[in-house]
């Protein structure tokens, strides 16, 4: 009852000075919306690379294959028989050559990849028109050539790429198939690429053994304990020699991001809250200021009965409101000048409600933790000496 | 003695050897040097004496806004000097209706609201709350001016706001510090009618004040001098 009668007290006393309390608020507003606007961006950064990565799956794991010489090296048909470990789904051996492709007048510096049929599956492409690589293609290295959009865009302009022939570092390919558009990734386009048979690949750039192989997990959940399985299989290979080679798997790549963005977020979220302890003061200046001016009536309130803790709840209650307001105020405005900078920049926000939640709670903390010495000063002024006070 | 504060006959405040000492620098100065008396339920009693007698101290005394050095007070059956903070709010809000010199309106509420005040620290409900105060509005002759502001009234209406707020809690004395110190002359005089006509329908009133015409009004007198009563005119009835 008394908390209920203490906050309509309080408000009508706020409203009573609008422009003093706005002015007070402001330190709160000011401090809210800045920790709300700078998380939501960071927040929506750290969204976007998330996306990302999850496009291509959280259930890929990459073998990168670092040794070097003939000894070290992993050859195709050791790659495909990863397949058989336990929870390996698809398994797609990859080599890379940067390479000269070109189209009668046309010619193009691109990424060629050889690899085999699973590769589609396990890097979420798709295709457009024509096929994709065949186990025949890798048997019998064959010189097809699958092409990504945008390089089928530049040296083809259109779908009249399928059934032409271009040639990569001199040797004539046969394009069979286009990939539809993917879009951008961590790592640049992925939609500027010309796969290869990778048996084809070998021969062509004369690069034996796989140097990257990407593999698919039946559960994403297992994946930990896929790589796991998948490092003993390759040190066997390997010789016990684990430096030889690294298994990474989508899930570190995302602690890491996530780590980097949460790193990121603490420290934009501290500086806002310097802003807001900075507010606090505000609000405990005005509140000393208004329990010296309302001396009198703490006298009066405290000769017709009013208890210490009335009182204490009353100013209490007053600076909590103030700065419960000015933190509802300053989510608004949080919330409004992201959307805007978003919006004017391009940028990707994310708002949290836990971070809405935590806002407005520490805001209202502030009005208890700064409200608590002026509160507890009218509470403690000795009546016959307020109502004396002119 | 407490047991007996049901008794009709028991005298509503029997003040003895009240004595409150103040240290001023190396000084001890003796504000009240041993006050005695008593007073009966339904009594007007009005406490004279120039500034520096010791009448505003014996009113916070006996207002339960401050606690003596030494002595006893007992306020309707109970023994009020040696109480505390909280408690002595408790009794000041129960037993004590204090109307002031300046009114001490809240400027922020209107007449109803102020009125409503030592209810709501008692704890009384909204609606109930609301209906005696308007009552006591009534009593004081505002009941159609409960809506208005302290400011959007005269000072005769303010002090008689103050007076409704003093009856509100229906407590068993009016407590009056010159009561009619910022009014003018008839204004004076009608508030004082009003406090003679609230004393006749059974409210016991003590009044403080240095105005002897106003004094005069009460049927019983204590002087005070040096912070003692030197001087009593008037017959206890």
């Amino acid at each position: 009852m008394m908390i209920i009668q203490s906050v309509k007290m309080a408000f009508k006393s706020i409203w009573a000075s609008k422009m003093r309390s706005f002015l007070t608020m402001l330190g709160i507003i000011i401090g809210v919306m800045s920790v709300i606007t700078l998380v939501a961006i960071g927040q929506g950064a750290a969204k976007k690379v998330t996306d990302q990565v999850q496009r291509l799956g959280s259930n890929l794991l990459t073998v990168n294959i670092l040794g070097r010489g003939s000894s070290t090296v992993i050859d195709y048909a050791q790659a495909e028989q990863l397949a058989e470990i336990e929870g390996v789904s698809r398994v797609s051996p990859v080599i890379t050559q940067n390479a000269t492709v070109k189209y009668g007048t046309e010619s193009e510096d691109v990424n060629v990849t050889g690899t085999t049929r699973d590769f589609l599956d396990v890097q979420h492409y798709e295709l457009a028109a024509g096929r994709f690589i065949g186990q025949v293609d890798l048997d019998f290295r064959h010189k097809v050539a699958v092409l990504g959009s945008d390089t089928a865009e530049t040296l083809f302009g259109g779908d009249r790429a399928v059934g032409a022939y271009l040639t990569i570092n001199g040797n004539r390919f046969k394009v069979v198939g286009v990939l539809a558009p993917k879009g951008e990734s961590t790592a640049g386009s992925s939609d500027e690429i010309v796969i290869v048979p990778i048996t084809t690949g070998e021969r062509v750039f004369r690069a034996a053994g796989v140097r990257t192989i990407y593999l698919t997990v039946e559960n994403e959940k297992e994946a930990e304990a896929v790589s796991g399985r998948l490092e003993n299989h390759l040190a066997k290979i390997f010789r016990g020699d684990t430096n030889s080679f690294r298994v990474f798997s989508q899930q570190e790549l995302l602690e890491t991001v996530s780590s980097v963005s949460d790193t990121l977020t603490l420290a934009l979220g501290g500086i806002a809250a310097i802003s807001l302890v900075v507010g606090g003061i505000g609000i405990m200046n005005i509140m000393l200021v208004s329990v010296s001016e309302r001396t009198r009536e703490i006298g009066v309130r405290k000769a017709i009965g009013a208890k210490k803790r009335n009182i204490l709840l009353q100013f209490l209650v007053e600076s909590v409101v103030l700065s419960g307001l000015g933190g509802l105020i300053g989510i608004g405005a949080g919330i409004g000048v992201a959307n805007a900078v978003s919006r004017t920049m391009s940028i990707d926000v994310a708002f949290s409600p836990d971070l809405l939640l935590l806002a407005f709670g520490f805001s209202m903390a502030i009005g208890v933790v700064f409200g608590l010495f002026p509160a507890n000063k009218a509470a403690n002024l000795n009546p016959i000496e307020a109502l004396r006070f002119e | 003695m407490a047991e007996l504060k049901t008794t009709e006959d028991q005298p509503l405040i029997v003040v003895d050897k009240l004595v409150k000492t103040y240290k001023m620098g190396g000084e001890t100065l003796h504000a009240l040097d041993g006050v005695s008396f008593s007073i009966r339920r339904g009594e007007i009693v009005c406490i004279i004496g120039p500034s520096g007698s010791g009448k505003s101290t014996l009113m916070n005394m006996l207002g339960c806004l401050d606690t003596p050095t030494s002595g006893s007070y007992l306020l309707d059956g109970e023994e009020v000097s040696r109480l505390r903070g909280n408690r002595l709010a408790e009794i000041r809000n129960r037993k004590i209706g204090f109307i002031f010199q300046n009114f001490n309106l809240l400027p922020k509420l209107n007449a109803v609201e102020n009125v409503e005040l030592p209810l709501v620290y008692r704890g009384v409900p909204g609606r109930e709350r609301r209906k005696l105060a308007l009552e006591a509005l009534e009593k004081v002759g505002l009941g159609d001016r409960w809506k208005h502001r302290p400011k959007q009234l005269s000072g005769g209406q303010q002090q008689r706001v103050a007076i409704a707020r003093a009856l509100a809690g229906n407590p068993p004395i009016l407590l009056a510090d010159e009561p009619t110190g910022s009014l003018d002359t008839r204004t004076g005089k009608e508030v004082m009618s009003l406090i003679r006509e609230l004393n006749g329908i059974g409210h016991t009133v003590i009044l403080i004040t240095h105005d002897l015409s106003i004094a005069e009004q009460s049927r019983r007198i204590l002087h005070m001098k040096d912070g003692r009563i030197v001087d009593e005119s008037g017959v206890p009835s």
